[in-house]
């Protein structure tokens, strides 16, 4: 694709979170801003919809729970019934408070670590992937908002400059 | 400046008097022989009298029952009933008394975190917070009273008070060195002087600092609260031991301190989110937002699910041991308290867990109130769960003595909370962190 884009610079995050209104209330459409650590209210800025990752994890951790709880029927009472410490397994209701910390622990298992799979997944992020930010520096101690040009590079520039952007670049995407 | 509305001044005036004539009305349906107890039972549940003989779980009625040898049990099984039926006015008042005094602990333990951490957040709400801590006071002298009053006899809450009692039995004359009236009153009076101290010089400075042109008072605050916090994480355990494990002295439990300190700090920062949202609906307090109310929340959510933590830690340790002395206490509360024992866990650990996990809800005012309603009974119930077993055994109901009760400390703790509130403006105005907390948003 074509098409230019431009990059405005930062150094603190609060001028970003301003720059980020600015540009909004100017009726600019912010393609991405790039950060080194999560800005608080940076998404609400830029009118990102709420993020449903949570929902994803209490499913996971129902799931996570459900699996242990049949999981540990079929180990500890129907396929090889345990008398550990004189309480023999026999019916899961007797033996469950046993069982709770092992419900617990696969609940907070799979919600954990299927939510950050499904994070990666959602984000594309994988093992050995080439990074997509623009500038090493956003690594670093610089933010980085990016806007497509459409004819109207002297203007965004100027108005780039006023919400105090560091150093501003344009190029090809 | 916040005024006492009258209308709220005469509800808890009416509590109040409502309380107090349940709390008579207790009183004096006791019974004061063995015939008139005896009667009352078998009025209560004819045709299964017999059911309720647990004195088998209850230590010390074995104790007696074994002196009293065959012919004799019978009478001492009476005698108990007896005791039991009166001491149960007893043990209501005592309950509600230390619900709410342990409310106004809890906030107490919580805003010495809030102070010690310096935490940006928070200091908005201060004045609300100092104003539930005022209930220290008359609160923590209506508990010393009570104590006196078992010292004196006046009750038998605490068998270990009754030297006859001590004098046959092994294990609590062992404990006599620790476990003896005298000690036992001059700890109270230590644990409630220290934490009264801390409320009212810390209350002073905060007011001072509103005042001065300098930090001082502000750090000064900060180190008595980091030193406060030392005193009362020892002081609260050790109260716990004395105040609620000794009425059932044979039996303890190494977290117990832990556990009614979460019981303690979810009830008080459920008041906390209770009294913040009422003056806010009342046009007070007009700079607290939704994240204020939002994080009061979350700390209810992760303090019930603390609480759980703490709960079940105690009962399936004690479960999977299954040591007969021990064990005792779960079987006296899932035999005769099956209801209330598991209603609490409900009631303080999947209701919260499950209406406060979404976010959006944690910003709902109303919300937030009647899921507060939920864990405050459920509270109360735990401190039910503690004390009754112990002292009424399975005569237990919540009934007019109960409800009384609560009503009266309900009312008297409105009334001096409100009454404290209007002593001071409602929102610090020179503390260093006010204006990180009037912006305070998530």
């Amino acid at each position: 694709m074509a098409s230019k884009v431009i990059h405005a610079y930062y150094n603190d995050d609060d001028v970003l979170m301003h720059a980020v209104k600015k540009v909004k209330d100017a009726k600019h459409h912010i393609e991405e801003v790039y950060c080194p650590f999560p800005v608080h209210g940076l998404d609400k800025a830029l009118g990102l919809a709420p993020t449903r990752i949570a929902i994803t994890s209490f499913i996971y951790g129902c799931i996570g729970l459900a699996i242990s709880i049949v999981m540990m029927d079929y180990i500890m009472i129907q396929d090889w019934p345990m008398d550990i410490g004189g309480k023999p397994s026999f019916s899961y209701l007797e033996n469950m408070p046993a069982f709770v910390p092992i419900m617990f622990e696969l609940t907070v298992f799979f919600a954990a670590h299927l939510m950050v799979i499904t994070f990666y997944l959602r984000s594309r992020l994988w093992p050995f992937k080439e990074a997509e930010n623009p500038d090493v520096r956003t690594t670093d101690d610089h933010f980085v908002m990016e806007l497509a040009i459409h004819d109207n590079e002297k203007e965004l520039k100027n108005l780039l400059i006023d919400t105090g952007a560091v150093e501003i670049n344009v190029s090809e995407k | 400046m916040y005024t006492f509305s009258n209308r709220l001044k005469i509800a808890s005036i009416i509590l109040m008097v409502v309380g107090a004539l349940g709390i008579g009305f207790g009183f004096m349906s006791a019974p004061g022989t063995v015939e008139e107890a005896k009667a009352l039972v078998a009025s209560h549940d004819e045709g299964h009298g017999d059911e309720h003989a647990s004195e088998a779980t209850h230590a010390v009625a074995e104790d007696h029952g074994e002196e009293a040898h065959a012919e004799g049990h019978d009478v001492s099984h009476d005698e108990h009933l007896l005791h039991q039926l009166q001491n149960k006015p007893w043990a209501a008042l005592y309950v509600a008394a230390f619900f709410f005094f342990m409310i106004a602990l809890g906030v107490l333990a919580f805003y010495a975190i809030q102070r010690a951490s310096q935490a940006g957040w928070a200091p908005i709400l201060f004045r609300v917070m100092e104003g539930i801590t005022s209930y220290l006071v008359p609160g923590g002298i209506i508990i010393f009273v009570i104590l006196v009053m078992s010292v004196m006899h006046f009750n038998h809450l605490f068998v270990w008070m009754d030297a006859d009692v001590v004098a046959n039995d092994k294990l609590l004359k062992a404990k006599a060195g620790f476990l003896n009236p005298t000690f036992f009153l001059v700890r109270a009076a230590i644990f409630l002087g220290g934490w009264i101290l801390y409320r009212e010089y810390s209350r002073k400075l905060s007011l001072k600092q509103d005042e001065s042109d300098d930090n001082s008072n502000f750090k000064l605050n900060f180190k008595i609260s980091a030193a406060f916090l030392v005193f009362y994480l020892i002081s609260e355990s050790m109260m716990s031991w004395d105040w609620i494990m000794s009425v059932d002295p044979h039996w303890f439990s190494t977290l117990f301190g832990w556990y009614v300190f979460s019981s303690m700090i979810v009830s008080g920062i459920t008041v906390i989110a209770m009294v913040t949202v009422y003056l806010k609906s009342n046009d007070y307090l007009p700079e607290v937002n939704d994240s204020h109310i939002h994080d009061l929340a979350k700390f209810m959510f992760g303090f019930s699910i603390f609480w759980a933590y703490l709960w079940f830690s105690q009962f399936m340790l004690i479960w999977y041991s299954n040591i007969p002395e021990e064990v005792t206490y779960y079987v006296t509360r899932i035999e005769d308290y099956n209801l209330p024992f598991f209603g609490m866990v409900a009631m303080n650990f999947v209701l919260p867990i499950l209406l406060l996990m979404n976010s959006d809800y944690k910003r709902i005012n109303w919300f937030v109130i009647m899921t507060g309603i939920i864990i405050l009974a459920g509270h109360y119930l735990d401190i039910f769960n503690m004390i009754m077993p112990s002292t009424v055994g399975d005569q237990w109901s919540i009934g007019i003595p109960e409800i009384g009760a609560i009503l009266f400390f309900a009312g008297l703790f409105i009334f001096w909370v409100f009454r404290a509130l209007t002593k001071a403006p409602l929102q610090p105005k020179r503390n260093p962190f006010i204006e990180e907390s009037r912006h305070f948003h998530y």
